[in-house]
């Protein structure tokens, strides 16, 4: 199968390409840019005019929900959800149920996702077992077995002996440790920012040091572990200010924060919508303001959809008792190009939050298409305008704060190794 | 974003969920119409026709005595049939979501749900919820709101101070888990009082309160100092457990209402509280049963005020 796609905007950050070209694709690898190759024959021509190719998206957290919640999402179709969103590599946390703890989980997981010839799944294994926070989990095992990293999710380690042990031992095998830095205790039974919205409203409060100081234990043992830590969905102002320093001192650490928290904050809650029941909480303006600044600045690394689909019973609860969570996977890229269009970020920067340095955190040969590379690309339209409702939304959670909400920017075609698994006009 | 999800399209109160965002207006309205009533609950027939035919569902999610009985005579009086649920006992443990309970009893045909639920925002969710004809009123929800409570307490205030424009209110004790305390809040700084304290120690406070309109005190003699109202809040006995307070004894001793303490505020001070009360702990039983004291003429009003909300949302 030989593709050529033609007449296209084509950006490719790692690679600084950044202009009108088409792209050859065959064998499912990238055959050219620019100019035909000598004997090449297309069997497809894919129209790109109007459209921007870039490297597939790299997500580093969707929930796909297997196994354990099937009656919330399937593989299939948060798959699906994946693709039209023009996402082609995917992390997804060890929270399923039973969590991924073990390799035979983690290689049953690899194989279903593979059948389906869609986007690429690497799991993230759970750092302890049964993510309690108490034992180790075969690290190098489950790597064998296919993960690329290791979490606790959202459940937290009370015991920081426990983490100190779990950051020396993935150290030992160079494994990165990805934390979302919350103290237990401090946000035990909370729902939403300690702020004036969650005083007004009467929830129970998560103060900004459950994060701060989390982020300082895990930021000071990785200096004295010598672990490769990566610190996922940052909240706060200081919290991305501590990162900025940090990595100023030559730690390395990398981190990234999601779709929500990049556009919303606390006040959006409004009266109780249960769709703005996130973890970690949304909260304040100005925390929003500096995770949109460093984002720009590099300070922070990545942006991901966090996608957490949750079925309706669940959600369609008093905010306190929904479950926490929101689906992602189709909004990352037109909630991206919105923040670089308000933030006057390049374009060619911004894709690179979403493609380039995810793909470096998870250590993955991806996100950036040279010749010779394999052909996993996104093809989409920056101008069509689209209005988020369930009916629009392949997944199977239709929970998002941004029902209502009108996106710019749609993925016409998505690729992966040169097949097309994704075409708008046929869905 | 979204607006007023209490009011109708054309400014008129729909269901009342909390009393934040609530123009005077309707809260003067409110309280006027609960005057009225009063009179009723005087008269030797206790009963006006004004929701004859009307089936008010009383959901209590929560154990409660005083609310319920108040709303159900309350209904009563106005000619209502009323029908007392306790959910926690029944559905909900049966694994009904609360949703699924609401709309059962919806096609029982309901015309207005009173509900009371641990969980903050419940009410709103289930006013989101329902179809257009019925109403919601807000029996208290988690932390959130308590608003018939906090028209009730202007209703006492009013009756005994008559202005709102030249008070003092100290509202004293555990604010942070206090639905009372923030309709109380809300109420007094929409109906014009200039000065409202909280007291408290800062365990019991919440974040940013002072963005409510209140002045903090730590200190309770100083902050009852001059005061006109002194409202004191329920101190549950789980408090006492957590690492907020170190003992009842401690917690009396320093924000307990004595007739000592008492008498740093202006001679002619009322003394209020929602009740249930912990004699002893956040108030003596001196000061409970004393002269200042108008903790009783809050329960009887409550039954007027109840009635009044009853009534003016059937009519909108």
């Amino acid at each position: 199968m030989k593709i050529q796609i033609s007449n296209g905007r084509v950006i490719d950050p790692k690679n600084g390409v950044d202009q009108y070209a088409d792209v050859f694709i065959a064998a499912g690898k990238i055959a050219a840019i620019g100019t035909m190759p000598k004997d090449f024959h297309a069997n497809r021509v894919i129209d790109a005019s109007d459209c921007i190719v870039c490297p597939g998206l790299v997500d580093l957290a969707a929930r796909l929900r297997e196994p354990g919640f099937e009656y919330r999402a399937t593989l299939e179709s948060e798959m699906d959800a994946a693709c039209a969103g023009g996402v082609t590599s995917l992390a997804c946390p060890p929270d399923t149920d039973p969590p991924l703890d073990e390799p035979g989980l983690v290689e049953m997981l690899k194989f279903r996702a593979k059948n389906l010839n869609q986007a690429r799944v690497y799991p993230i294994g759970a750092l302890t077992q049964k993510l309690g926070g108490e034992r180790l989990t075969e690290m190098a095992e489950l790597r064998d077995a296919g993960c690329v990293g290791f979490s606790q999710a959202d459940a937290a380690i009370s015991d920081t002996q426990v983490l100190v042990r779990a950051l020396e031992y993935a150290a030992t095998f160079g494994f990165t440790v990805w934390l979302r830095p919350q103290d237990a205790y401090l946000a035990k039974g909370g729902v939403a920012h300690d702020g004036f919205v969650a005083t007004r409203l009467g929830l129970p409060a998560i103060p900004y040091s459950a994060e701060t100081i989390a982020v300082a234990t895990i930021l000071l043992l990785a200096r004295e572990t010598g672990a490769r830590v990566h610190l996922c969905r940052l909240s706060s102002a200081q919290a991305i200010e501590m990162v900025r320093v940090a990595k100023a001192d030559g730690l390395k650490v990398s981190c990234d924060v999601s779709i929500n928290h990049l556009h919303l904050t606390e006040m959006d809650i409004g009266y109780f919508d249960p769709n703005y029941h996130l973890i970690p909480p949304l909260r304040a303006l100005r925390d929003r303001d500096a995770i949109r600044a460093g984002l720009a600045t590099g300070t922070i690394d990545a942006l991901c959809s966090n996608h957490t689909p949750v079925d309706d019973d669940a959600k369609q609860m008093p905010f306190g008792e929904a479950e926490a969570g929101a689906t992602g996977l189709e909004l990352l890229l037109p909630l991206t190009l919105k923040w670089a269009a308000e933030q006057r970020v390049k374009l060619s920067d911004a894709i690179a939050r979403i493609t380039q340095y995810p793909a470096e955190i998870l250590g993955l040969d991806a996100g950036h298409f040279a010749i010779g590379h394999v052909a996993d690309l996104c093809i989409f339209n920056p101008e069509t305008r689209w209005q988020v409702v369930p009916a629009a939304l392949r997944s199977q959670g239709k929970n998002t704060p941004y029902l209502g909400y009108e996106m710019q920017g749609a993925v016409k075609y998505t690729l992966v190794e040169g097949q097309v698994v994704f075409d708008a006009a046929k869905s | 974003m979204t607006l007023n999800p209490q009011l109708n399209t054309d400014g008129s109160l729909r269901h009342l969920l909390t009393i934040d965002g609530l123009p005077r207006a309707i809260l003067t309205h409110i309280l006027d119409t609960a005057e009225s009533f009063i009179a009723v609950s005087e008269q030797e027939v206790k009963k006006v026709p004004l929701l004859r035919g009307k089936a008010i569902f009383n959901l209590f999610f929560e154990p409660s005595t005083r609310t319920r009985t108040t709303f159900e005579i309350a209904a009563k009086r106005l000619s209502a049939d009323v029908i007392n649920l306790n959910i926690s006992a029944s559905s909900q443990s049966k694994g009904e979501t609360l949703l699924d309970t609401v709309d059962n009893l919806a096609a029982m045909q309901a015309d207005m749900f009173v509900v009371r639920h641990a969980q903050s925002g419940a009410a709103h969710m289930i006013a989101r919820h329902v179809a257009p004809h019925i109403h919601v009123v807000n029996a208290g929800d988690g932390r959130h709101a308590h608003p018939t409570q906090g028209l009730l307490d202007m209703f006492t205030i009013r009756k005994y101070k008559g202005e709102f424009h030249n008070l003092r209110v100290a509202i004293v004790g555990d604010v942070l888990h206090s639905r009372v305390a923030r309709s109380q809040i809300h109420a007094l700084t929409t109906l014009g009082v200039p000065e409202v304290r909280v007291i408290a120690p800062q365990t019991l406070l919440p974040t940013a309160v002072e963005q409510m309109g209140v002045h903090v005190y730590h200190d309770m003699r100083q902050g009852l100092r001059d005061v006109d109202v002194v409202i004191m809040l329920r101190l549950q006995n789980e408090r006492m457990r957590g690492a907020r307070l170190p003992s009842a004894q401690e917690y009396f001793k320093y924000y307990g209402l004595t007739q000592d303490k008492l008498a740093l505020a202006r001679p002619d001070a009322i003394v209020m509280h929602p009740g249930p009360m912990n004699r002893g702990v956040e108030i003596d039983s001196a000061v409970a049963d004393g002269k200042q004291s108008v903790i009783l003429p809050q329960v009887t009003y409550g039954i007027a005020v109840r009635m009044a909300v009853m009534s003016i949302l059937a009519g909108n």
